[in-house]
């Protein structure tokens, strides 16, 4: 079997499972957020009944992190009723955006975008949080009200998005009716070259098979180039499962996996134990193939769709009114540390956006120092608009006074995951999707541009 | 279910994504909430750019729709997971979408609501059918007929007992998995 069917086997208590096999699985993890989780929670009630007790409160993790920081009431009430059921249900495992759980969150636009307003306990884009907070393990099911839940699948478990009445089946019973995915397999090879990320293989991918080319399959990594790197880079990778229509992606379980597990749950008590799904003599796939890293060059997908690709250094052209680098995808330590390895000590040249994932990249990024500077203000420097604000802001649009919102159609490069039209705002904006390395030599240069020129 | 549905249709291309079908700026509206549902509705498609798509989907004036069939081209809901989608095609009066082809969670949101009746169909008819146009929908047969031909639906398979029982939940407490309502 192969990692999926094993996890999935497993989790439905049976010794094999083949894929189109409809099954019940049980899950270790159900996340949620702002946006879905009060759609969830009125399902629950609805189905279940008011006084309905979720099925294990220590297996649901709730994050706000989409529409935080905007002045938008219903926005601002979505968190009040996440927290209201945190309390109902004494739930353990709330990253509220306040820390009075009796308080009411309001953000208070006359402090402005760029400084931190939020309490200790918040933890910033769930999907780069979750791993963070200690509730990602290798062999696990983790469902997520959010598709792009699949991230999770860079730790070795099964990790799929799903709908809020799903969300809410699982919120009374602890189980999911499911259709086991066949398995594609990606085999890499060879090194990255310097100036090629994570990114731009996820990119490169997605535009052999299409970005319908993986529904309803899962997306399995494995050879030494994917065994090379390293946990940041797996996420990127499957975070984008999603954008080849995949069901989830993944990549084996390794000593780089547990190293990073084991010091996240013991750092937060979580639970500290898992039993990891091993790769197996008798796999089989419905497609494999085998790609050489090395052979790979700064890539880019383009308006209107992440399937769309072409080389950076082909798109000199396209001249931009904006960069932004943030998001569960593009917004995590490594990313900014390598858009700043490229701005540092220059100026950008188009209005750019700087969005940490969560508040530890951004404590990451003022302690981090380049010659008695810190990264933070080697990017302020360079005229980038950092907020403090950890959250999915412009990545999806949101309400009309988001950070880095396009209320215009303008023309954006960006280190997200998604292009599709009105993605990131206004319906007749344009995104270009690249590595945070490419996003910076855009940004500098005003138009798409190959890093490679830059380092 | 009845067995058959006659409406008029909406048509739209390949790739229509969930930002199209709702814009993430309304996903504030809490679909539990009947007057924010009936909103959702409201604005279904409004995120379909006007050069390619110039006939309003929602009836001006009102929050529904007079195209209670969608019909599309292949990976139809793409893109993020939110239930919103399928229900915003519900609330403004969507019963079924028929497309070439679904994006995973869009299919599966659909069964799992019971919003809109989620058909696949054999032929590309996204290039045969124009908005507007009059269309029986047979959902015993898996057909679909305009102006008198008959076009094959592929039969929803293993899904089929959840959409007809009416969702997840409906399914779940016919085959006992959960206690019936009380
Ligand atoms: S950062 Fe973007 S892609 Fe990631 S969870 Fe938020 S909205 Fe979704």
């Amino acid at each position: 079997m192969t990692l999926t069917e094993t996890i999935l086997a497993r989790a439905s208590g049976r010794a094999r499972v083949e894929p189109g096999d409809n099954i019940w699985v049980n899950t270790d993890v159900l996340l949620t957020h702002d946006v879905c989780g009060p759609g969830t929670i009125g399902v629950f009630h609805r189905e279940f009944g008011r006084d309905a007790k979720v099925w294990d409160r220590e297996k649901i993790v709730i994050i706000p992190d989409h529409y935080i920081f905007t002045a938008d009431s219903l926005s601002n009430r979505n968190v009040d009723i996440l927290r209201d059921f945190v309390r109902e249900q004494h739930l353990p495992y709330f990253y509220d955006v306040i820390d009075d759980p009796e308080g009411h969150w309001q953000f208070d636009a006359a402090r402005g975008q760029l400084k931190r307003q939020y309490g200790r306990s918040f933890a910033g884009v769930c999907h780069t949080a979750l791993p963070e907070k200690g509730h990602v393990r290798p062999g696990e099911v983790l469902f997520g009200t959010d598709s792009h839940t699949c991230m999770a699948g860079a730790f070795g478990e099964f990790a799929t998005g799903i709908g809020n009445t799903d969300a809410g089946f699982i919120l009374g019973t602890g189980k999911l009716l499911i259709k086991v995915p066949e398995t594609m397999r990606f085999y890499l090879d060879g090194a990255l070259q310097k100036g090629v990320m994570a990114k731009d293989v996820i990119l490169h991918v997605i535009g052999e098979i299409g970005f319908d080319g993986a529904t309803y399959r899962a997306m399995q990594w494995q050879g030494p180039g994917a065994s090379a790197l390293g946990m940041d880079d797996r996420m990127t990778i499957t975070n984008m499962a999603i954008e080849a229509g995949g069901k989830n992606g993944i990549f084996a379980a390794d000593q780089t996996t547990f190293d990073f597990v084991d010091a996240r749950c013991a750092a937060n008590g979580t639970k500290a134990d898992y039993q990891p799904a091993e790769l197996s003599r008798d796999q089989r796939f419905v497609y494999d193939q085998a790609f050489d890293l090395s052979a790979l060059e700064p890539t880019v997908a383009m308006h209107p769709n992440p399937g769309n690709r072409a080389l950076a250094k082909t798109l000199g052209h396209i001249t931009l009114d904006r960069a932004y680098i943030g998001s569960c995808t593009g917004g995590k330590t490594s990313d900014f540390l390598a858009f700043a390895e490229i701005v540092r000590g220059k100026r950008v040249a188009v209005d750019t956006f700087g969005v940490p994932a969560t508040p530890g990249v951004v404590d990451d990024l003022h302690k981090a120092q380049w010659n008695g500077r810190s990264v933070w203000q080697w990017l302020e420097e360079a005229g980038v608009q950092m907020t403090e604000n950890a959250s999915c802001a412009a990545c999806l649009g949101g309400p009309v006074d988001t950070f880095g919102r396009m209320n215009k159609p303008l023309t954006c490069i960006s280190a997200t995951n998604r292009n599709f039209p009105g993605r990131m705002g206004h319906k007749d904006s344009k995104v270009y999707l690249a590595s945070p390395y490419t996003v910076a030599a855009s940004a500098l240069a005003g138009r798409i541009s190959d890093p490679r020129e830059f380092l | 279910m009845s067995d058959q549905l006659t409406a008029r249709v909406f048509v739209v291309g390949d790739n229509i994504d969930t930002d199209q079908i709702i814009p993430a700026q309304y996903l504030t509206l809490l679909p539990t909430v009947p007057e924010e549902y009936a909103l959702l509705g409201s604005y279904a498609m409004i995120g379909l750019p006007e050069g390619a798509y110039p006939t309003k989907f929602i009836t001006p004036g009102t929050q529904e729709t007079e195209y209670v069939v969608m019909v599309a081209g292949k990976n139809f809901g793409c893109g993020s997971s939110r239930e919103h989608a399928p229900i915003a095609l519900g609330a403004a009066g969507v019963r079924a979408v028929v497309a070439q082809g679904y994006a995973r969670i869009f299919f599966r949101n659909s069964v799992a609501t019971g919003e809109v009746f989620p058909y696949e169909s054999v032929d590309r008819l996204c290039d045969v059918l124009k908005t507007g146009d009059e269309v029986t929908l047979d959902f015993s047969n898996d057909t679909l007929t305009h102006a008198g031909t008959v076009y094959a639906l592929k039969p929803l398979g293993e899904v089929r007992p959840v959409v007809e029982a009416g969702g997840i939940f409906a399914y779940a407490r016919q085959t006992g998995m959960i206690p019936a309502a009380s």
